[in-house]
């Protein structure tokens, strides 16, 4: 799987020799490879207008086009905003709920973001194929759909280690802008223009994970509801910046410490485990009818309503499976 | 017939060619060739509705719905086959008489003694006993010991001690159906109780002596109290309505210190309607999310549990939080009546919480008390207006709490889906007819057999491992918000889609964690041995004695090897862009052949494919004896290891 931006194909539909012969590298003779464009046909074809576009079969024979839309940028921060504000409203009732959830489209997003890394994944599981990912800049929809994409194929994606290994990788060496984008949040009024929740809904795509194979992440939704925390606002260097060369000049590793180090303290690392953990070899795909898909509970009703019950019950399990 | 295919309901390549079998209980359809001889068995009992819809030219599709919402899709080669399977399906699938029910042909083969002892499992005696009557304030009367007064309901009711039989007979002709108020639950810490009617005969100003003297022995047998709720459970208007039909509620000036509260719950044809918009949604091809919300709230379905469960609560506070009682009705008393007060009860008291204390409360608010079983689920051929799926919201209450207190309830979803399933098989004979009455004229004890005991031999599949007597979410009463809580209402799937195996987890967090119990105690069985084992032999001081430790992967001795190829899961169909490309042969744990197919390329990713390892899975077969005259009912639905329910902790 790979991952790159848009070409720069331009109005002229410029060619660039190195561009398909790197491309032409990573299949043989007569392999095909699909191209998993996140923006929608209409919206990469008007790319070309400013500079950028898309792969010309003709140029690229070898490899097909698919495109999945995905939301990104200010829509998605303005999904994030509705949803987390109709989740405060105690005024709704039961009558309009439902809709107030459904026009935020949160989890339709959701929804796509897990249909299309299921997709890349298929290609590359069932079909054999190579995939390349790619949207306008690399570095959001993109990220998000190789991440969750290997969460899906990739047992050791699932360990503890190798989640955070996966994050380091596809996110923040990847160069996911998260000092652009996990700024100010949900409540704030200043409506920032760079200010987008990719990372959440990465977050809840790997819950909507866990909650269909109980059994295949090593670590818990607490590990997620930390890492949702300290992208926004952290005590540690991990998420600062926009990228590695910024982390360069700030300094970052010399002057802060490292997420990862606090979390894989022995104390602290037995409360990010998942006690249902048994390590599964196999590919797992989730189902993204809209009845399996649901609201991340823990973490939008977080301050709102008591997670007492539920946090009793998975400290029975953890005494059944630890055999108390 | 031969040649008939069965679809998966919503992938129409995974089509299953078979032979369709009628028999006088079931529809069977045997899959050809398979070796594992996949079987489909439906109950008559089970059909709601058959659509036969317009002949293609792989011939003509027959679409069976079930109470259960199993939904089955059948195409049959030949027209006038399906026509013939039509008109003998309408004809099976609505009974006329109560011998034609598959109860009483149904053979478990036990003996005379054990079906009786089976029937004695719940005991209405002994649970009016453990609530704490008779005592000073209330005693049983038997008025009604001939049915004389209420027939439709049981020949024991429990009343105030102050109320004689003049003034139980007076109130029950003021009341809709005789449906004198009379004992549903005591709270023996306060004294506080809630009782059960129907509506008052009152119109705008009729009123009776007996009635009013009827609610002040009930609030006076609370000593704690000056007053009385009357909880009426209609909407006002209904409620209004009613009037002019010389019905009505309770008057707050007539009936002396009574506090009266409209409580709005929908009837049932409202409930009806509800439920039908809401299968509607489950039957849609690849919804959108939007689709499924639109759908889900525009039928209201989850807004009237959140009421059923509301007023549950509020009666449960008046009980427990400020010692009132209650007298609960609606109508005639024996829909949202019950639903209300066999809430509120398994809101009061940890016993509803077990599962026998589950079955007997079910026995009494419902059973005993004469709720039209026959009419609202179709034992019998009759007016598709009464129908209505009163007892599944009440069923669908109970998963919710679950959902909500993971800790609190001694048995899993697993036993509510099931208990659901025979309220409509008509396999057991609890849930016919209409009253008490009508089952002691058709002599259904001597005829038939208990789903209860059944479902207690079973007992073992229907526990939750996170169930704790001694848990403080277990004990006293449970208190669920009630603001803001509209996003704790979930949606069911385990129940609506129940059949469609690619929604739910390949494995049940359920039945591994009561894996992992069981072998707990094993393990420390056998510790205990050993300890004691050792400790006589230092006694005898053998050296040379060695203890052979056995090193175990817990996670294999359970049956729960991932590479186990029967836990691999199949993608759903999520493009339909990758077909022109040759499919490859399936990695390794996967039977299925993954060549997509397609339609149109679109965002919205299509059907769930199923994999060929929920063959076990797909029908009633387990659930339903094989062969009517034979062997035993299996007890689960599924086996283990593959088993789709499951309890998320979200």
């Amino acid at each position: 799987m790979l991952r790159s931006s848009q070409p720069l194909t331009g109005p002229n539909r410029k060619r660039c020799r190195e561009d398909e012969t790197l491309l032409g590298t990573v299949l043989d003779e007569k392999e095909r490879g699909f191209v998993i464009d996140t923006r929608s046909a209409q919206v990469a074809k008007q790319a070309r207008m400013t500079g950028g576009g898309t792969e010309p079969k003709s140029s690229y024979p070898q490899w097909k086009r698919l495109h999945r839309p995905l939301e990104r940028g200010r829509p998605l921060q303005e999904s994030f905003i509705k949803l987390v504000e109709a989740c405060n409203d105690t005024s709704i009732n039961m009558d309009r709920w439902l809709s107030r959830l459904e026009s935020s489209r949160w989890l339709s997003h959701v929804k796509a973001a897990l249909s299309t890394a299921c997709l890349a994944a298929q290609c590359m599981d069932r079909e054999k194929a190579s995939v390349l990912v790619h949207g306008a800049e690399g570095t959001d929809t993109t990220l998000l759909v190789t991440a969750l994409a290997q969460v899906i194929l990739d047992p050791s994606c699932r360990t503890l280690a190798g989640f955070q290994g996966l994050l380091e990788r596809e996110w923040i060496q990847a160069g996911h802008p998260f000092h652009l984008r996990c700024s100010r949040s949900a409540y704030s009024h200043a409506r920032l223009k760079q200010e987008a929740p990719l990372f959440l809904l990465f977050l809840d795509c790997v819950w909507q994970l866990s909650r269909q194979f109980p059994f295949s992440l090593e670590f818990s939704e607490r590990l997620l509801l930390a890492l949702f925390d300290n992208a926004y606002a952290s005590a540690y260097g991990t998420f600062l910046c926009n990228n590695e060369k910024e982390r360069c000049l700030c300094k970052v590793k010399e002057s802060t410490h490292s997420l990862w180090a606090w979390l894989n303290e022995p104390g602290e690392k037995k409360k990010y485990l998942n006690p249902l953990y048994s390590h599964n070899a196999l590919v797992i795909w989730p189902s993204v009818e809209p009845q399996s898909i649901q609201l991340w509970q823990g973490l939008f009703f977080r301050w709102i309503r008591s997670s007492q019950h539920l946090d009793e019950a998975w400290a029975e399990i953890q005494r059944l499976v630890e055999g108390d | 017939v031969e040649n008939v295919r069965l679809l998966d309901r919503l992938s129409s390549r995974k089509a299953a060619l078979g032979t369709l079998y009628l028999t006088a209980t079931h529809v069977i359809f045997v899959e050809n060739g398979s070796e594992a001889r996949k079987e489909t068995w439906v109950l008559h009992s089970q059909i709601s509705s058959i659509e036969k819809q317009a002949t293609t030219a792989t011939g003509c599709p027959l679409l069976i719905r079930c109470k259960n919402f199993q939904v089955i899709q059948l195409v049959i080669p030949q027209e006038r086959d399906c026509h013939d399977i039509y008109i003998s399906l309408i004809r099976l699938a609505r009974p006329v008489k109560y011998e034609e029910l598959y109860c009483f042909s149904f053979n478990p083969k036990l003996d005379k003694e054990e079906r009786e002892q089976g029937w004695k499992l719940v005991d209405l005696s002994e649970e009016y006993n453990r609530m704490g009557v008779p005592n000073s304030y209330w005693q049983m009367s038997d008025v009604n010991r001939d049915y004389g007064v209420c027939d439709s309901y049981p020949t024991e009711v429990y009343v105030p001690r102050s109320a004689t039989a003049h003034i139980i007979v007076g109130s029950s002709k003021f009341r809709s159906r005789r449906r004198f108020p009379a004992l549903s639950y005591y709270c023996k810490d306060n004294n506080a109780s809630i009782c059960r009617s129907s509506q008052p005969l009152s119109g705008f100003s009729a009123r009776c002596l007996e009635d009013e003297q009827m609610l002040q022995a009930i609030r006076k047998a609370n000593p704690g109290s000056d007053f009385l709720y009357v909880v009426d459970t209609r909407p006002k208007l209904n409620a209004m309505a009613n009037r002019a039909a010389g019905k009505g509620y309770e008057n707050e000036d007539n009936y002396s210190n009574i506090k009266f509260q409209f409580i709005g719950i929908e009837n049932i044809h409202v409930m009806r309607n509800s439920l039908q918009k809401m299968l509607e949604v489950c039957e849609l091809k690849s919804p959108s999310m939007s689709d499924f919300l639109w759908g889900l709230e525009n039928s209201g379905w989850l807004k009237h549990i959140k009421a059923i469960m509301d007023a549950g609560i509020f009666i449960a506070k008046a009980v427990a939080e400020e010692g009132v009682s209650v007298l609960v009705h609606c109508s005639d008393g024996w829909d949202r009546t019950a639903q209300v007060c066999s809430v509120a009860s398994l809101l009061l008291d940890p016993y509803y919480r077990t599962m026998k204390g589950f079955m007997v409360l079910i026995e009494k608010d419902w059973v005993s008390f004469g709720h039209k079983f026959n009419h609202r689920y179709g034992n019998l051929d009759g007016d598709p207006k009464e129908i209505s799926p009163v007892i599944d919201q009440f069923i669908e209450c109970v998963w919710q709490l679950m959902e909500q207190f993971p800790c609190a309830f001694q048995f899993n979803e697993r036993f509510l889906i099931h208990i659901q399933h025979h309220i409509y098989s008509c396999q057991f004979g609890n849930f016919l007819c209409n009253s008490q009455k009508e089952r002691r004229e058709l002599k259904i004890q001597e005829r038939t057999y208990s789903l209860w005991a059944h479902l207690w031999k079973n007992r073992g599949d229907y526990l939750n491992p996170l169930y704790r007597p001694d848990h403080s979410q277990t004990r006293g009463t449970l208190c669920p918000q009630m603001a803001p809580c509209n996003f704790l209402y979930k949606f069911w799937s385990g129940m609506y889609n129940r059949f469609e195996k690619g929604l739910h987890p390949r494995q049940s967090v359920t039945d591994y964690l009561m894996a992992v119990k069981e072998e707990t105690q094993q393990l420390e069985e056998e510790l205990e041995v050993l300890r004691e084992r050792l400790a006589n032999l230092q006694k005898s001081q053998l050296n040379d004695y060695e203890v052979k430790s056995k090193q175990q992967d817990r996670s294999k001795q359970l049956g729960l090897s991932t590479s186990d190829n029967s836990l691999a899961n199949t993608p759903q169909e999520y493009s339909n862009d990758l077909k022109s490309f040759p499919s490859r042969s399936p990695s390794q744990g996967d039977e299925e052949d993954s060549a997509l197919i397609l339609t149109q390329d679109n965002l919205k990713s299509s059907d769930p494919d199923l994999s060929a390892t929920s063959d076990q899975e797909s029908g009633v077969e387990d659930l339903s004896c094989r062969s009517p005259s034979g062997g035993g009912c299996l007890p689960s639905e599924d086996s283990g290891k593959d088993s789709d329910e499951a309890v998320f902790l979200a």
